[in-house]
């Protein structure tokens, strides 16, 4: 948080500060997105602890000025631990009316905002719904306005170099992110030397650039509007490499490592959808690794293909978001069946139907867990921050393999979109894959032999000599593998493939509350909220509460201890991004407790401050 | 590569499944046919793989003593696609039926033939439901009465060939159901050909469609109302292989030989390979004589090939060998 500071020399303020966050917003058009990187690149390399959460709109080119067409990306970086890109900011950068427009509103009273005056024009304003310059009227008086025609500046910072008006104006970002860079103390050269690597073949836009960038630094250095300069120290994060990772991306690099950890071809049958794509984005750049992508030509083809690729030995995955899962349904309910190993991976959106396709939500949990015809369990677990996103999309390959079913993975948008720093693994540092396929030499096979402590079915595939077999959607017996209508064979399957689910409680971690393990109140979340009630419940624990926070990633099965936790806390709340989903869960599990809930369903992550509101009254 | 012929006969590929179709039912006949045509195509047992939808004729890969799945309702060609797509040399076929491949699993139906990949699609034509006994499908007739049209179906039929050379088809054949004989070599072809091969069967169903293609298919009638088109010959039918095909302006016309001055030389021969589609679409479109035999057989890049080319490019400019070199690639820092 920035302190307020008087000091009016220009010989300035440098203020230590424990965590900023700073929104970039402008038009589409604005470049904010790659601003927004550039900050927190160079601040994670700085060694802050950093998260970040870009915001676009689903228009692809909405029209420039709209209100609809404003991008921004946001960065919370911090010498403290940093687990949310922070809700309400220190610094905004608004490069036009309509930015400023739809995001004062997340500017902390009394402090800075940053605007490119020169866009504020009559046409811009009218755009943006404006009836008068809140330049002029006003209006701002409560923030530290810092006026600069970055339009005019940039113009004169390149006038020598010849370029077109176009190039000109997609330059000015880089006065702004000049300007930030001079109040946070923070060194140019990691974005120069981006420009250098990335144009390497345009010298002039690389020249262009980073004439503006320094601009911009010096611009600031010379403005006495800007009487303090900010510090965010280091954080004091475990030693090691390090990169950005966002959580898309982080899923696709887990799904990877399983790949070649388990020694089989990947196989990812996939349909574009927000926001999911970007996992299809990623994966089929790595041909190389033996992975196959298939872009089919809808959601059911991209399971069904990615069956059909389980029963022919790969690792099998499909990607989707909300509406695409319930598509896939009747297909998962077909791999539960014939029990094939499929990961699939729902990056949750707002819903219902095509609900907010670009904003978060968790209520997807239930078409999860029962969203498909009959009696049919397949494991649930769900990724709770960037990085691990990582880990889980590891755990979902290891746990589909090894006990022979679907895995549904669920993230949200949230947590696919942010970035935070990813301490690199190796491929060596994640636990061994083991697999269900028939040793070579095989001779005797029925699909439904089993092992004796997970109940996995044994998996022969196409190619294997004399295994030779089929499988289906109809219920089969349990010895021969052939078609059974028989009632108490159908009733010993059912069984068998719950039981089978249930088991992987003996392979997955226990749970923990974290901050208290016993007290007044137990903060339940899972997925994609960890870090905005780790941060609240971290705060109130040092504030002396006895509040302790139980974070769910395990959520079918439940770890085998989750009732001894609840046991321990006078009082439970379950804060879920949806209308109560997970506590329904819970209440179908251990109904003796009481579940209060707090839910939002506004498309938006739990904010640290409504969060701490709510707990407040319940300590 | 193990390349001694493997001898198997028609009886390895039985099941031990008592076949449940109805007595009388074509799907015996082609069941048979396909039994018969897997030892002549010198493939180990164990690359073939069945793969089927929802419908009467989907219940096949039980029958068969391959590696078999019955999908869900319309969806074998995806569910086949990604067998392939794991595997390139298994020898993958599709079972599947009207309502199956062009009602419900119309969109899959048109995109693996878009993509040609290397898949052997049997696609049992009955037009009728008859798993469900009895409702119209996509190729049922106008005017027809079902279960579901009890004054007559108002919804005109997909002709497959030509929904399928639409999608462009590489291979298309159409056969008869109650003939043996012709389908056992037009498997073994589709086989051969490297890409999607579609094979229509205009299957009886003796129940809810009985004698829906008698008119083309019964023995007495069936060499003067199909012409069985055969690659390199002329388009000649009849009893006497007196009639044949001439192309009168843009319309495929009967002719007599004989009659009029026609000799064989006028007789359109069959050019399973022209690449151009149009003279191929017209024979699939043709109501007398019906088209029947390998109508279109033209070689293309499979989807499979285009995959490994692209792939062994992209392996060769690669500096990435394993995940830690992706990892450690590009914008890293260290924490000291």
């Amino acid at each position: 948080m920035i302190t307020n500071n008087d000091n009016k020399a220009i010989d300035r303020n440098v203020a230590e500060v424990e965590d900023v966050a700073i929104r970039f917003v402008g038009d589409s058009g604005d470049g904010m997105q790659l601003t927004g990187t550039q900050f927190s690149d160079t601040s994670a390399m700085f060694g802050n602890d950093i998260a970040t959460f870009p915001d676009y709109p689903s228009e692809i080119r909405a029209p420039q000025g709209s209100l609809y067409g404003v991008s921004g990306f946001q960065v919370h970086i911090g010498h403290k631990d940093i687990a949310t890109p922070g809700d309400d900011v220190d610094v905004l950068v608004a490069m036009n009316p309509a930015g400023l427009k739809t995001n004062l509103y997340a500017l902390k009273p009394g402090q800075m905002l940053i605007v490119d005056s020169d866009s504020f024009t009559k046409k811009n304003l009218e755009k943006a719904h404006y009836e008068t310059n809140p330049l002029e009227d006003g209006s701002l008086e409560n923030y530290k306005v810092i006026e600069v025609a970055m339009t005019t500046h940039t113009r004169e910072a390149v006038k020598d170099l010849g370029l077109d008006n176009k190039s000109i104006l997609r330059s000015k970002n880089m006065f702004a992110l000049g300007i930030v860079y001079f109040i946070f103390n923070r060194s140019m050269d990691h974005t120069i030397e981006f420009f250098e690597k990335k144009f390497k073949k345009k010298p002039l836009i690389v020249e262009a650039n980073t004439k503006v960038l320094k601009a911009g630094f010096f611009y600031a250095e010379t403005l006495e509007l800007i009487s303090t300069t900010y510090k965010v120290a280091p954080s004091e994060m475990p030693k090691g490499m390090y990169r950005m990772l966002n959580g898309n991306t982080a899923t696709s690099w887990g799904l990877l490592t399983a790949q070649q950890n388990s020694g089989l071809e990947l196989f990812l049958g996939s349909y574009p959808i927000t926001p999911a794509t970007d996992i299809l984005h990623e994966m089929v750049k790595h041909r190389y690794f033996g992975v196959k992508t298939f872009q089919a030509e809808d959601e059911i083809a991209g399971i069904t293909s990615a069956i059909g690729a389980a029963f022919a030995g790969d690792l099998a995955i499909t990607t989707t978001s909300g509406p695409g899962l319930a598509l896939k349904g009747e297909a998962i309910g077909l791999a539960m069946m014939i029990e094939l190993p499929l990961v699939i991976i729902n990056v949750q959106r707002g819903g219902p139907s095509t609900g907010l396709p670009t904003k978060t939500e968790q209520s997807d949990l239930l078409q999860a867990l029962y969203g498909r015809n009959g009696e049919s369990p397949v494991i649930v677990i769900a990724a709770s921050t960037p990085a691990n996103s990582f880990d889980f999309a590891y755990e979902a390959c290891k746990l589909a393999l090894e006990h022979m079913t679907p895995v549904i993975l669920l993230t949200d948008g949230y947590i696919a979109n942010g970035s935070a720093p990813w301490k690199i693994k190796k491929a060596s540092d994640m636990p061994p894959i083991k697999n269900q396929l028939v040793p070579k030499g095989t001779t005797e096979y029925t699909p439904y032999q089993r092992d004796k402590d997970s109940l996995a079915r044994k998996w022969a595939v196409p190619g294997m000599k004399g295994l030779e077999h089929r499988v289906g959607g109809l219920e089969k017996d349990k010895d021969s593998g052939n078609v059974s209508h028989v009632p108490t064979n159908h009733e010993y399957q059912t069984n068998i493939r719950a039981e089978k689910v249930k088991r992987v409680q003996n392979v997955i971690p226990e749970v923990k509350a974290e901050y208290n393990e016993e007290g007044d109140l137990l903060v339940i979340g899972w997925g994609g909220t960890y870090g905005s009630l780790s941060t609240v419940v971290h705060e109130m624990a040092d504030e002396g509460h006895k509040i302790g926070h139980l974070h769910f990633n395990y959520i079918n099965p439940l770890p085998k201890n989750t009732k001894d936790i609840l046991k321990k806390f006078k009082k439970i709340i379950v804060c879920e991004l949806n209308k109560g989903q997970f506590s329904m869960v819970l209440n179908s599990h251990f109904s003796e407790f009481e579940y209060l809930q707090y839910n939002k369903v506004q498309g938006l992550p739990f904010t640290t401050i409504e969060l701490k509101d709510k707990f407040k009254q319940l300590v | 590569m193990e390349n001694t012929a493997i001898k198997y006969t028609f009886k390895d590929f039985q099941s031990d499944q008592e076949v449940r179709w109805c007595p009388g039912c074509d799907d015996y006949v082609i069941l048979r046919s396909i039994q018969k045509a897997l030892p002549e195509m010198n493939k180990k047992k164990e690359d073939f793989v069945f793969i089927s939808g929802i419908g009467c004729s989907s219940r096949f890969p039980y029958y068969m003593d391959t590696y078999g799945m019955h999908g869900i309702h319309g969806r074998a060609a995806a569910i086949a696609t990604g067998v392939k797509l794991a595997n390139d040399k298994l020898s993958v076929w599709v079972a599947s039926g009207d309502g199956d491949s062009m009602a419900i699993g119309g969109n899959h139906f048109i995109h693996v033939i878009r993509r040609n990949v290397d898949l052997n699609y049997i696609l049992f034509n009955n037009e009728i439901y008859g798993l469900t006994k009895g409702q119209f499908s996509p190729t049922s007739l106008l005017e027809q009465k079902t279960k579901t049209s009890p004054y007559g179906n108002t919804q005109p039929p997909f002709n497959p060939g030509e929904l399928a050379i639409g999608s462009s088809a590489r291979f298309f054949a159409r056969l008869s159901g109650n003939n043996p004989k012709e389908m056992t070599p037009v498997f073994v072809e589709a086989e051969k050909f490297n890409g999607l091969s579609l094979v229509e069967i205009m299957q009886n169903c003796v129940i809810f469609n009985d004698g829906c293609f008698s008119k083309y298919t019964d023995k007495t009638v069936r060499a003067d109302m199909q012409v069985y088109l055969e690659h390199g010959k002329p388009m000649l039918f009849g009893k006497e292989k007196n009639k044949g095909l001439v192309l009168n302006g843009l319309k495929l016309e009967v002719v007599t030989l004989e009659e009029n001055g026609v000799t064989e030389s006028d007789i359109l021969v069959h050019d399973a390979q022209e690449s151009d589609n149009t003279l191929h679409l017209m024979l699939a479109k043709l109501k007398y004589p019906l088209a029947t035999g390998i109508i279109r057989s033209v070689k293309e890049s499979t989807l499979g090939e285009r995959r490994r080319d692209k792939t062994q490019h992209v392996k060769e400019i690669s500096k990435f060998k394993t995940v830690d070199d992706l990892f450690a690639s590009g914008e890293t820092y260290e924490v000291k």
